[in-house]
C-alpha cells in the first residue's frame, strides 16, 4: 500500500523514465480491465445508444430512419402493448414463487442432507442445460399433451376446475393456456434459482443449527430464525436471476401459449422482424428495461441484502 | 399412449421437430433474435452519438448494383439455402446434385445452410445490402414476399438470360410471371410451396372437414384448430374461403379476413397460430385440423397414417422459394449456370425426389418416374391439371401496404 501513496496519480500524462517498472505495475489493474471494458462497451453500450436512438426515430424501411426525437413511440407502444406487459411481470412473478417454493426445499436437501448423492442431484439439477432450450420447451408440449396422462390425471382429480376459476386455464386442457406458459417459465427457470440458493445454503455453518438446537430453538425457529435469514443472499439473486429473463422471455409463450398469453417478448419480437416497426420495438425493449430495472431496485432495497452475489 | 413418449416419436416428427426448431419457415429461436438484435444493433451502432445516428434509407438504383464478375478466375459459387432443402446421400455429407454440376462445369459450390427464417436473414443481410457491400453470398434462396422486397428494393442483380437457357424453357407456366418479377428478370423458382389443410382423422373422430369454414365454425373444433404465423398463408386461406382472390383483393377485403379470423380467435376456436411447429400439434393430435404446409405434411403422411390432407374447394395459396443472386455477388456468371443446372430435369428430378415440395421444372415426371413412382404421382409434387387450376397465389404488396398489413396479423395473433 505504501508504493501507492508515493506514486504519482496513475494516469498521469508525463511519463518519467526510472520510474517505468513501477508505473508499469500500477497499471496493470487497469489493462486487465480492458477487455472487460471493450467488451461491454462494444456489446452493451454501443447497442444501447443504437437501441435509444432508433426508439426516438421516425421513418420507413424504404425511406429511411431518422432521428425526430418522436417520443410519443413510448406512450403508444405502452398503450398498445400494456395488457402483454402487465401478462409478462404477472407470468414471470409467478413463476419466480413457484421456483422459490420448489427450489428451496431442494437447496435445503442438497445442502444439508444429500450426503454423498451430493454432486449427483447436483449434476441432476444442471443436466436440463445439457439439451437445447427450445427442445426442453417442446418436451412440454408432449408431457401436457390435450389426451396425454398429465391432463387426464389433472382433470380426474378436478385440478383443471380450479385452475379454470382462477382464469389459468380454458375447458379441459394444459397446453395454449396461461397455466403451460407459466409452467413452462418454472421449468425453464427453476436452476437459476436452485444453483444460488444452494451456494448460499452450503456456506452456513452447521454448528449455527448446533447452537440454535442448544439454545432451545425447535427446528422450525431455527429455520426461520437461523437459516432463512443466512439465505437471504441466494434468494434474492435466485429470485432476480428468475425473473428477470423470465419477463422477458417469449419462446415459451410463443409454443406453450396461446393467441391471449403471448408476453412482451413476443411483441419485441413481431414488431422488430415481422412488421419492422423498429422503433416500436426499441421502445418497448426500453420501457421494458426501466421497469425491470425499477422493479428490481424496489426489490433490493427492500429486502436488503447487500453482499449479493 | 404410446405416442406421450418422446423417445417413440416417429422419423418424420423428429424431423419435423428439428426443422421447426432450427429452419421453421416462421420459426424462430431464441438464438436468432439475440443474433439478429445484436447482430444489427452492432453493425450500425459504431456510428456513435444518439442523434446521430439513424438508419439510412434502404432502396438502391434500380435493377441491382452488379460488382466485377470474377466468375471466369475463381471456379466457384457461394450458395445460401436454408437447411434440409436439397438432396443428401446416404453419409449426409455429399449433396449428390451439387456434385454433379461441380464434376460438369468445374465450378466449386460452397453451399451453406444458414436460412432460418426469412425475417430473420432479412435483418442479416440488410446492413451489408444497405450499404451497398458485396454479402459474401452469390445466390441466396428466398421466399416469394422477401424476394420481392428485395427487389423492390433494387438488391437483387438482372439475370442474364443467355446464361439460363433451360431455366428459361423448363419454368412451369404456373411461376411464369408473377407480379412483383414480370418474366422472371431477377429470380428463378427454388420450389414451390402449397398451403393446404391438414388433419389427424383420430383427432377428428368422425367430423368432416372441407374448408377453411369449417375450422372456423365447426364447435366440435372449438380450441383444436391451427393457424400459420406466416401472414400470407393464413390470410390468402381466409380470403379464398370468402370467395376472393388473394391474388386480386382490396384493403377492405384484407380487413374482413381479419375480422373473420379474429371472430374465431376470441371464441376460442383457434388455438393458436405457428410455425413450423403445427407439425407436433398434429401428430399428437392437440390440432384436429390445422392450416399447413404440403412438403411437410408429405412427410408426416409418410410415417403416419392418421395425418392426411384436403384442398378445399375454394382453393389454395401457392407460395414460392426463389433463387436470388444479391448485390455485389463476386460470381454472377457461376450462380446463373447453377441456376440453369437445377432446371435440367435430371437434377430437378432428383432433387424433388428428395425433398417433397412442388417441382417448377416442365418435363420432370418421366425423369422423376425413374427414380420414385409415388413422388411423380403425387399431385403436390407434381401438380396435375385439377390441382394447378386450384392454384392461387397471393397478390405482392407495397411497402405500406405491408407494413400496414403486417401490424394488423400481428394484432389478430396477439401481438
Amino acid at each position: 500500500m505504501s508504493t501507492l501513496t508515493e506514486a504519482p496519480p496513475p494516469l498521469a500524462p508525463q511519463a518519467p523514465e526510472p520510474k517505468r517498472p513501477k508505473r508499469r505495475g500500477r497499471l496493470t489493474p487497469y489493462w486487465l480491465l480492458l477487455p472487460g471494458i471493450v467488451w461491454l462497451l462494444v456489446f452493451f453500450a454501443l447497442p444501447m445508444i443504437y437501441q435509444a436512438s432508433t426508439s426516438v426515430q421516425t421513418g420507413s424501411l424504404e425511406a429511411g430512419y431518422k432521428v425526430t426525437w418522436h417520443f410519443a413511440t413510448y406512450w403508444d407502444a405502452l398503450s398498445a402493448y400494456w395488457p402483454q406487459f402487465v401478462r409478462s411481470v404477472l407470468y414471470a412473478g409467478t413463476a419466480t414463487i413457484l421456483c422459490l417454493l420448489l427450489g428451496y426445499p431442494l437447496a435445503y436437501l442438497i445442502a444439508f442432507r444429500a450426503g454423498r448423492w451430493k454432486n449427483l442431484i447436483m449434476i441432476l439439477v444442471i443436466a436440463p442445460f445439457f439439451t437445447s432450450f427450445l427442445i426442453r420447451t417442446l418436451a412440454w408440449k408432449t408431457i401436457l399433451a390435450d389426451g396425454g396422462p398429465v391432463v387426464g390425471a389433472l382433470n380426474t382429480l378436478h385440478v383443471l376446475d380450479v385452475t379454470n376459476w382462477l382464469g389459468m386455464t380454458a375447458g379441459d386442457r394444459v397446453l395454449a393456456t396461461p397455466l403451460a406458459v407459466v409452467c413452462g417459465l418454472t421449468y425453464n427457470f427453476l436452476p437459476f434459482m436452485i444453483l444460488p440458493l444452494y451456494t448460499s445454503l452450503e456456506r452456513i455453518d452447521g454448528r449455527l443449527h448446533e447452537a440454535a438446537g442448544d439454545l432451545y430453538a425447535r427446528p422450525w425457529t431455527t429455520f426461520r430464525k437461523v437459516t432463512f435469514p443466512l439465505s437471504m443472499p441466494g434468494v434474492v439473486s435466485g429470485t432476480l436471476l428468475t425473473f428477470i429473463p423470465a419477463a422477458g422471455d417469449y419462446v415459451n409463450a410463443d409454443l406453450l401459449g396461446s393467441t391471449d398469453t403471448r408476453m412482451v417478448g413476443n411483441v419485441i419480437q413481431t414488431q422488430f422482424l415481422r412488421v419492422l416497426d423498429y422503433p416500436t420495438a426499441a421502445a418497448l425493449s426500453f420501457i421494458l428495461m426501466a421497469a425491470i430495472l425499477l422493479m428490481v431496485t424496489f426489490y433490493i432495497r427492500r429486502s436488503g441484502t447487500e453482499d449479493l452475489v | 399412449m404410446e405416442q406421450y413418449e418422446p423417445d417413440r416419436l416417429s422419423a418424420a416428427q423428429v424431423a419435423a421437430m428439428r426443422r421447426s426448431f432450427t429452419n421453421g419457415r416462421a420459426a424462430l429461436t431464441r438464438r436468432s433474435l439475440l443474433r439478429a438484435s445484436a447482430g444489427g444493433a452492432l453493425a450500425a451502432g459504431g456510428i456513435g452519438t444518439l442523434s446521430a445516428c439513424g438508419i439510412p434509407a434502404a432502396g438502391q438504383s434500380k435493377g441491382g448494383v452488379p460488382a466485377e464478375d470474377h466468375s471466369a478466375k475463381e471456379k466457384t459459387v457461394n450458395f445460401s439455402n436454408w437447411t434440409e432443402y436439397m438432396d443428401v446421400d446416404d453419409s449426409g455429407k455429399h449433396h449428390p446434385t451439387l456434385d454433379q454440376f461441380a464434376k460438369r462445369t468445374g465450378i466449386k459450390v460452397k453451399y451453406t445452410e444458414d436460412i432460418n427464417d426469412n425475417n430473420e436473414f432479412f435483418g442479416k443481410i440488410k446492413p451489408q445490402l444497405a450499404a451497398g457491400q458485396d454479402t459474401g453470398r452469390d445466390l441466396i434462396v428466398l421466399t416469394d414476399w422477401l424476394a420481392a422486397r428485395l427487389i423492390r428494393l433494387g438488391w437483387a442483380q438482372k439475370l442474364d438470360p443467355s446464361n439460363l437457357p433451360h431455366a428459361y424453357a423448363n419454368l412451369s407456366a404456373q411461376f411464369r410471371s408473377p407480379d412483383w418479377d414480370p418474366g422472371r428478370a431477377y429470380s428463378y423458382v427454388w420450389q414451390g410451396i402449397s398451403t393446404v389443410i391438414a388433419y389427424n382423422k383420430k383427432a377428428l373422430d368422425g367430423v368432416e372437414v372441407k374448408s377453411i369454414s369449417d375450422l372456423l365454425d365447426n364447435p366440435k373444433l372449438k380450441g383444436r384448430v391451427g393457424f400459420l404465423s406466416e401472414m400470407r398463408d393464413s390470410i390468402g386461406m381466409t380470403l379464398l374461403d370468402m370467395g376472393k382472390d388473394p391474388a386480386d383483393f382490396t384493403a377492405d377485403d384484407y380487413d374482413a379476413a381479419i375480422a373473420r379470423l379474429q371472430k374465431a380467435v376470441d371464441k376460442g376456436q383457434i388455438r393458436r397460430f405457428t410455425g413450423n411447429d403445427y407439425t407436433s400439434d398434429l401428430t399428437s393430435g392437440d390440432f384436429a385440423a390445422c392450416v399447413a404446409w404440403a412438403g411437410d405434411v408429405v412427410q408426416l403422411k409418410a410415417d403416419s397414417p392418421d395425418i392426411d390432407f384436403l384442398i378445399p374447394d375454394s382453393g389454395y395459396v401457392t407460395s414460392t422459394d426463389n433463387l436470388l443472386i444479391p448485390n455485389k455477388a463476386r460470381h454472377k456468371t457461376n450462380a446463373e449456370r447453377l441456376i440453369d443446372f437445377y432446371y435440367e430435369p435430371k437434377a430437378a428430378a432428383e432433387l424433388a425426389a428428395y425433398i417433397n415440395y412442388v417441382c417448377p421444372v416442365d418435363g420432370v415426371k418421366a425423369e422423376l418416374e425413374k427414380i420414385d413412382k409415388d413422388a411423380a404421382n403425387n399431385p403436390l409434387i407434381i401438380p396435375d391439371k385439377a390441382m394447378a387450376a386450384k392454384s392461387h397465389a397471393f397478390r405482392s404488396l407495397s411497402s405500406k401496404e405491408e407494413t400496414e398489413f403486417e401490424a394488423k396479423f400481428a394484432k389478430l395473433t396477439g401481438a
